[in-house]
């Protein structure tokens, strides 16, 4: 049995570490609020810019390199995930994923672009195939952090030195939940609209069909990236929360138990030493 | 037919305006054009420039740059870089880059002009739009 002295210490240092999941879950708490708002507001652009490049896409005729398959034997496979951990199963569920992917042989030929930390470490480890790392970007994410990317994901597609660019990232979905999506990012596959209203519409094209596509499609990859990017940070924020409340919960649980030991073990060792005393006492007046 | 158009404008960080307008007045790269109800379907490039629509029988503007705008004979939906409405234009700042852009045009070589230029041109537009809030 552990002295009362051990488990105070215990218990002790329990208290400690729930105080700091306490306030790590405040501080997410935080964080998630301001990333929330972001992905929010970014919907709507996004949104509207894809209804638009569907309806162009369907009415015209023109294509454009980013819409045709390049000549590029390697596929990259961008993987988001946090820069921190603990946030549970936030990266290892999307990282081992990632990894049953990669050995599927969907791709003959695959290189790893990682972005947050967690993702550079688990593919250097185990000797992937790293083209690009961000190892600081999710940490302090920017408006033209998504942008920067898919400009350097553009320039390898159309030089040809890749075939495809598929996107894997946490969605943001509540506060609780967030889905693993892996999703094509060129070629372009123009979003399907769901409701073509007046599908034999002609537009008028100011300046051409074709300058607009050229003008519309880069801009469509840069926002796909940075939703993904802004999903993956605000889902990384939820997912710590709840992480860190679990921890404190946990934290609380385990002091009650010890209290409780601390608590018996105390009136244990009173109790003993009463009955010392009082048959002590006895034995003298004998 | 309709009378009204549902004017739209989003940037990359948010939905400025959502409005029913009478008439919308577009700064497209090939010039500006008035859209009315009914317009034919169109879709344009956006430029630097005023972006002006009137509902209730009163103009209001937003500063734009950079963008697009499709066109339905009863919705304009406008995705741009920046747009600002007047109130939210700091005049001190806009003509302080003014300035900047002037003085930088005078000494800039020819591959610096175009960027100058527009970056000019966009606080001629703010300066522009903020002093409509004042009319």
């Amino acid at each position: 049995m552990p002295s009362t002295r051990d488990l105070r210490r215990r218990i002790r240092s329990v208290k400690g570490t729930q105080q700091l999941t306490k306030a790590m879950k405040m501080v997410a708490a935080a964080k998630l609020r301001r990333a929330q708002q972001r992905i929010v507001q970014a919907r709507p652009y996004s949104a509207t810019l894809a209804r638009v490049l569907a309806s162009l896409a369907a009415r015209t005729e023109h294509t454009h390199p980013l819409l045709r398959p390049s000549k590029g034997e390697t596929a990259w496979l961008v993987v988001v995930t946090s820069d921190k951990g603990l946030c549970g199963a936030f990266n290892s569920n999307l990282l081992r994923e990632a990894s049953v992917l990669l050995q599927s042989g969907r791709w003959e030929s695959v290189e790893i672009v990682a972005v947050g930390r967690k993702a550079v470490d688990h593919f250097r480890k185990r000797g992937y195939a790293v083209v690009h790392a961000e190892t600081e970007m999710m940490s302090h994410l920017t408006a033209q952090d998504g942008p920067k990317l898919a400009d350097e994901f553009i320039r390898s597609y159309t030089s040809g030195q890749v075939g495809s660019v598929w996107l894997m990232y946490n969605r943001f979905l509540s506060l609780i939940r967030h889905e693993r999506v892996l999703a094509r990012l060129l070629p372009v596959e123009p979003p399907a609209e769901p409701d073509l209203a007046e599908p034999n519409v002609d537009y008028i094209y100011e300046p051409d069909a074709k300058t607009l596509l050229a003008e519309l499609l880069p801009r469509h990859v840069q926002i796909q990236v940075q939703t993904a990017l802004y999903d993956s940070a605000a889902a990384e924020q939820a997912a710590r929360m709840t992480a860190m409340d679990a921890a404190t919960k946990n934290a609380h649980d385990m002091i009650k138990h010890l209290t409780l030991v601390y608590n018996r073990t105390r009136q244990a060792a009173i109790t003993k030493e009463l009955i010392e005393i009082v048959s002590g006492a006895q034995a003298l007046e004998e | 037919m309709r009378d009204h158009l549902r004017l739209e404008v989003v940037t990359q960080t948010r939905r400025v305006l959502e409005v029913e307008a009478e008439e919308v007045q577009l700064p497209g790269t090939l010039g500006a054009l008035g859209v009315l109800p009914g317009h034919t379907p169109l879709l344009t490039t956006l430029g630097i420039g005023e972006l002006m629509y009137r509902s209730d029988h009163r103009e209001s503007y937003l500063a734009l740059q950079w963008g697009f705008a499709e066109v339905l004979p009863d919705r304009v939906t406008v995705l741009a870089s920046i747009a600002e409405m007047p109130e939210e234009i700091d005049v001190a700042t806009a003509e302080r880059e003014r300035d900047e852009a002037e003085v930088a045009l005078k000494t800039a070589g020819a591959m610096e002009v175009k960027m100058i230029t527009a970056r000019l041109q966009m606080a001629l537009t703010r300066i522009k739009v903020a002093e409509r809030r004042n009319s």
